[in-house]
């Protein structure tokens, strides 16, 4: 007990009282309130913000949204199929393999190889995004040029995915570029946190299952993923919030379209929500602005969405253990 | 299945240091064998040394020869993941799988070895291990809940009923008591006494009356000086030793006077 909670009849004697740090507990869990409170209030301000500024964003009159929609839905549709295909195309590239590389230094790599991997993966994160977009577009487009004929040649015949894989760009500047090079972006953080949890797994677990008998792959399975299973989502999804949000890197790779597809190997693609605002943001009309807000608001709440319900799924089989 | 253990010249190093130095003993079958000495004497170290766990730890590693069933467990080529399916290790703090049920729990070494197994096949070794570890009567309508959920000593003997499921030859165990109560502490103990019949068991406490209560052969590490590597001091039938010790050090600890 810290402090009495309440103002009792007969106050204990001086010697059981709180003696140390009555006052500093109060300050510190106060501040700890402040601080958790500040992020919910400038939350709930973005969204007011959103919303406020972004409501009439939803109901312009047809020309508002042209020259390619004449509606809201048919204006933030493919903007939302853009951000999404790019955002998933980063994450099946870069979960996978931030999961193995944060394995390798936790589990596998000898410590004089592990901290230095570790170091250069985070440099990645220091990369301004514009120097990803300038080597995105300049570069790596180029290069990629025969691995989209080669997905076109050989997805591309396969029913309902082979639609993915359709026409391929010469130039290279499609989503699948921009959802590469977000891969790369997104690495640093999601390595960054799985490397932690990882290597938080207690010790005792790890020597149970080596105990039983199993492989170094075995015991990783057992011990290390069911421990570190929320920290691993948490940071996929911190991955994915960067990959949606991101817009440097998608402007200036992406060669934009507006037509709804789904081939991500497409000349020209419908761009990311934020991107656009980023395209559209300097030729603004009053009204434009307020559709541009609008599918902010849009990618606002499908990115809390999304996030609930990654933590709604953890938190079941974690639930389902804890009874 | 129970086999011996024939331990020559073993030195035992964490990198460049040495911690254990030349121990021979041989463990005999079906008997249990207790280690005592005092803290940081390397009877842990030369008991993880016995399933081949100590060299989990980055740098450390084991010299001379460690002969379970006619094979040296530190010849090159032998696989240390077979050497712990063969000897299994029970821990100082009852470690069951925290995202597991009881039910998986115990079979999660068996899953290892044979892949899937049939539904009543798996339930009967479920059964047998449970039974094996006294844990059955208790657990037995709650098996699929988790084993985090039991007490301290039904963890412990969890932990028992998942390493004999998978049937080794050799049972470790690392102060599988120090972290129980009485009761608890009890129920392990008469469990000892019941798996002697089928594992060879090899155990290290601190508690003297627990060596003296169960063990049929004790061995007494201690360090020669603060700084030296621990040694095997004695290796003897535990009666003797508790009666009539060969070494006046073994004697001055057993009775309390130390150095």
């Amino acid at each position: 007990m810290t402090a009495p909670t309440t103002e009792a009849e007969d106050a204990p004697a001086a010697s059981w009282a709180s003696v140390r740090g009555g006052a500093g507990d109060r300050i510190f869990s106060g501040a700890a309130l402040l601080a958790g409170l500040s992020i919910l209030a400038a939350l709930a301000g973005v969204f007011i913000f959103l919303a406020i500024k972004g409501v009439t964003g939803f109901t312009k009159p047809a020309e508002v949204y042209g020259p390619h929609a004449e509606s809201f839905v048919g204006y933030v549709v493919p903007l939302l199929v853009g951000t999404f295909t790019a955002s998933i195309i980063a994450l099946i590239i870069a979960v996978p393999l931030a999961f193995g590389i944060a394995l390798v230094i936790s589990h596998y790599a000898p410590r004089w190889i592990a901290a230095p991997v570790a170091y250069v993966i985070d440099l990645l994160a220091a990369v301004p995004s514009v120097v990803y977009g300038l080597w995105g577009a300049f570069y790596l487009a180029k290069k990629l040029v025969p691995m989209h004929q080669w997905l076109h040649d050989h997805l591309g015949p396969i029913p309902v995915i082979g639609h993915l894989f359709g026409e391929p760009s010469p130039a290279g500047r499609t989503l699948l570029t921009a959802g590469i090079v977000l891969a790369i972006m997104i690495l640093p953080i999601i390595t960054a946190i799985t490397r932690e949890v990882f290597s938080r797994t207690p010790r005792l677990h790890e020597e149970a299952a080596l105990a039983l008998g199993a492989t170094r792959w075995e015991m990783v399975r057992m011990t290390v993923f069911p421990y570190a299973r929320s920290g691993m989502v948490s940071a996929v999804m911190l991955g994915l919030g960067r990959a949606l949000g991101e817009t440097m890197a998608v402007t200036m790779v992406l060669s934009v379209g507006f037509d709804l597809s789904w081939n991500v190997l497409a000349t020209s693609s419908p761009t990311s929500i934020a991107a656009n605002i980023a395209l559209k943001y300097k030729e603004r009309s009053a009204d434009l602005l307020n559709v541009l807000v609008a599918t902010g608001l849009v990618l606002f709440l499908l990115t809390f969405l999304v996030n609930f319900l990654a933590r709604w799924i953890v938190g079941r089989s974690e639930r389902r253990m804890a009874r | 299945m129970a086999k011996s253990i024939d331990v020559s010249d073993v030195n035992i190093y964490y990198g460049d240091f040495l911690a254990v130095q030349g121990v021979n003993m041989t463990v005999r079958a079906g008997a249990v064998t207790a280690f005592i000495g005092p803290s940081g004497c390397g009877k842990s170290t030369f008991l993880r040394s016995l399933n081949r766990m100590h060299e989990v730890i980055p740098g450390a590693r084991v010299e001379g020869k460690i002969v379970v069933d006619g094979q040296d467990l530190y010849e090159p080529g032998v696989d240390p993941v077979a050497v712990r399916r063969q000897v299994g290790m029970v821990f100082q703090r009852p470690n069951p799988f925290p995202t597991m049920s009881i039910y998986d729990n115990v079979l999660a070494g068996l899953k290892l070895n044979a892949g899937k197994l049939k539904k009543n096949a798996a339930d009967e070794v479920v059964e047998k291990s449970l039974r094996g570890a006294n844990l059955w009567n208790e657990v037995k309508d709650r098996l699929n809940k988790p084993g985090m959920g039991l007490s301290g000593g039904q963890q412990q003997r969890l932990c028992i009923a998942r390493a004999i499921a998978v049937e080794p030859q050799i049972l470790l165990m690392d102060e599988p008591c120090s972290a129980l109560d009485p009761i608890s502490t009890s129920a392990i103990e008469d469990l000892i006494h019941e798996l002697k019949n089928d594992y060879t068991i090899v155990i290290v406490t601190h508690n003297m009356q627990q060596a003296a209560r169960v063990s049929d052969d004790t061995g007494f590490f201690n360090l020669k000086a603060t700084g030296e590597p621990g040694h095997l001091v004695e290796f003897n039938p535990t009666k003797k030793m508790f009666a009539n010790p060969d070494d006046p050090a073994t004697e001055a600890y057993i009775s309390g006077r130390f150095g």
